[in-house]
């Protein structure tokens, strides 16, 4: 049975929405964003397996464009890099910025070593 | 009791509609520009400014309730934008096209919350 990209991304969407909700509601972040940083990248590291490790493209879209995806977030990083340079702390801001692009980075390196180790 | 349990589920369903909706408009986009960086771009662009929006017109204002909250900026807009097709995407670029879609991306991202945050904010200022 073909199953819609559309279907398969919302769910995918729906299932990393909720999971970065709970995370959210289990890292303390008052002070620094830990939660979203490590939300970045745990979810950049499950798409790197994904893009990495050949899988059918309906995974790809469902676990990838979808799950992965909405998991991550670009909006939440965005404003909360602006709230700590607001709130008087700039390097904060700039280490939260710099940081979050360099460890998911680095965990889209490890995916691919890891694929390419293992397949 | 059931009261107790609806209450602690009415979150996680309005984080979920939210979500489906957001990364279905994401994959539209991407599916309808026909370049994936520049996609991408567009969608972590426009859903910084509007999370500035809602965020900042929550903040001055305080009249956003915590459902409105959870499906728009939670489920739709934290779905609909996304940081690992961003890295990857900046990753496996040539290096010239990496460095300005990851400055690009950056700068019009913060531009954007700035832009989101001057609309909604109240005569007299306000942090």
């Amino acid at each position: 049975m073909r199953i819609p990209p559309a279907q398969l991304v919302g769910a995918g969407g729906a299932i990393g929405a909720v999971l970065r909700y709970l995370v959210g509601q289990y890292v303390p972040s008052e002070r620094f964003p830990f939660a979203t940083l490590l939300i970045n990248v745990v979810g950049s590291f499950a798409l790197g397996l994904v893009m990495f490790v050949p899988v059918p493209t309906d995974t790809a879209l469902f676990v990838g464009v979808g799950a992965c995806g909405a998991f991550t977030t670009y909006s939440s990083f965005s404003v909360e890099t602006v709230r700590l340079w607001e709130s008087g702390s700039p390097i904060r801001a700039g280490l939260y910025a710099a940081g979050t692009f360099l460890s998911c980075a680095l965990a889209v390196g490890v995916a691919w070593a890891l694929a390419a180790v293992i397949w | 009791m059931t009261q107790t349990r609806t209450a602690r589920l009415e979150p996680i369903l309005l984080v979920a509609i939210g979500g489906f909706a957001g990364a279905n408009l994401r994959y539209l986009v991407d599916t309808l520009v026909p370049a994936s960086l520049l996609a991408t771009a567009t969608v972590n662009v426009f859903g910084s400014f509007a999370l500035g929006v809602v965020f900042y017109e929550d903040r001055f204002s305080g009249r956003i309730s915590a459902p409105t909250r959870r499906i728009v900026a939670t489920g739709f807009l934290s779905s609909f934008t996304t940081y690992s097709t961003f890295v990857v995407g900046a990753v496996t670029a040539t290096p010239v096209i990496g460095l300005c879609y990851v400055a690009g991306s950056y700068a019009l991202g913060f531009l954007g919350v700035l832009v989101g945050r001057a609309l909604v904010r109240p005569e007299g200022g306000g942090r």
